[in-house]
């Protein structure tokens, strides 16, 4: 019994591990696009990040980051890049809800959701308002 | 300064950070908000956005190395991560309600307690601790691979080191830190899990610890792509080249000196909150 736990543990660690690797890459390479949209563009005006102004709206909710990536601005593409890493641990933890389920480790299952529903109400139930 | 001259430098010092941050074990996130606004005058909550997502960053690309000797603990991880996203969603909330000068003062107070810790050698380990009921329950108990096979170990004091662990989750959520240190603490010094264990388990939670606080700082504007594209993409080149050359170099000397440069980052942000130049 124990064996066998042990067996899918590690399997589905190392799931996980690929799946972690794999969305900091995918997250990566957007930002990278995004960057040279967005130096390309506005590299040459002036920096200024002295005084806090927030983001506007557009690059504050999916929905808005969506719709600019996909009208190829510069900092939408990072935007979007920055979402899917942030994204990247949340899908690790669903995955690991189904990991749970296939041990038939009830405790865990319950355990995991919990800490997946914090996360959810932080991405998209906290109003910003 | 352009934008392409201050994208180069600040990528410049993200990687320097990353890279000595995975050397030495200390985490690069925690010189970076002090990077940013000490050198660069960035504003904090712009800085915190930024540390926050490269957090996430080397904690995700970190883990597939980590996974596979397996050391880490799924089940204590995931049980904490409770306490820790929890944590990291008061902090956040408490990040947007407190003044920029506070947060500098916090920030600088656990810059210096870190260096600290990581100053002090961790106590023998306890071996064939009995089992604890709570711990037992909950199947945290585990093995890892050892010299001389496989090692067995008995988690203790569960509620204590579950409410550290929601103090980490706190400071992540406020400073934009992984709070790998005080993570560590928890899992080492209090639930007596071995130490290779509570690092290598530490990492796999930072990342979902940050994710916590990360939507509620983007929802908040904090989250700037201009600034946060460089950090990410030089802390992450910084940290993987650094866990590359982490098993060749003995790091004592650049552990102290890296500890010195912390030390002294968090009496300037002291400073700074102090005299409301934050």
């Amino acid at each position: 019994m124990a064996d066998t736990n042990k067996w899918t543990d590690t399997r589905m660690e190392s799931f996980i591990g690929n799946l972690l690797r794999g969305g900091v890459l995918l997250s990566a390479s957007i930002v990278l696009v995004g960057a040279a949209v967005y130096l390309a563009r506005r590299g040459h005006l002036s920096a200024e990040y002295h005084t806090f102004h927030g983001e506007p709206a557009d690059l504050r909710s999916v929905k808005g980051i969506l719709h600019d990536a996909f009208a190829l601005q510069g900092r939408g593409i990072i935007q979007l890049g920055l979402l899917l890493l942030i994204a990247t641990p949340v899908a690790r933890v669903a995955f690991s809800i189904f990991g749970f389920a296939v041990e038939k480790d009830r405790t865990y299952v319950v355990v995991t959701i919990i800490v997946l529903v914090v996360l959810l109400y932080s991405l998209i139930g906290y109003n910003s308002e | 300064m352009t934008i392409i001259e201050f994208s180069l430098l600040i990528a410049g010092g993200s990687l320097a950070a990353g890279f000595l941050g995975a050397l030495t074990g200390l985490g690069g996130g925690v010189v970076l908000v002090p990077l940013l606004t000490i050198l660069l005058h960035v504003d904090i909550r712009y800085a915190i956005g930024a540390s926050l997502v490269s957090v996430i960053a080397t904690s995700s690309g970190a883990a597939a190395a980590y996974v596979k000797e397996g050391f880490s603990n799924i089940r204590i991880g995931m049980f904490l991560e409770i306490a820790t996203t929890l944590g990291a969603l008061a902090g956040a909330t408490l990040a947007t309600r407190i003044s920029t000068s506070t947060i500098s003062v916090v920030f600088g107070l656990v810059l210096i307690g870190s260096a600290v810790l990581s100053r002090k050698p961790h106590p023998k380990e306890q071996r064939e601790a009995p089992p604890d009921g709570l711990a037992t329950k909950l199947r945290l108990n585990g093995s890892f691979p050892d010299e001389g096979g496989m090692r067995q170990y008995n988690v203790q004091h569960v509620p204590a080191g579950w409410s550290l662990m929601f103090g980490a989750g706190v400071l992540s959520g406020l400073l934009g830190i992984g709070s790998g240190a005080m993570k560590v603490l928890a899992m080492d010094q209090a639930m007596k899990i071995p130490f290779k264990v509570s690092t290598t388990t530490s990492n796999f939670m930072i990342g979902v610890t940050a994710a916590a606080s990360a939507g509620i700082y983007l929802s908040r504007g904090y989250i700037d792509p201009g600034l946060s594209m460089p950090v990410v993409l030089g802390v992450l080149a910084g940290s993987l080249l650094g866990t590359r050359v982490l098993v060749k170099a003995q790091a004592k000397w650049l552990r102290l000196v890296f500890s010195i440069v912390i030390v002294l980052l968090g009496i300037e942000m002291l400073y700074k909150g102090f005299s409301g130049r934050m």
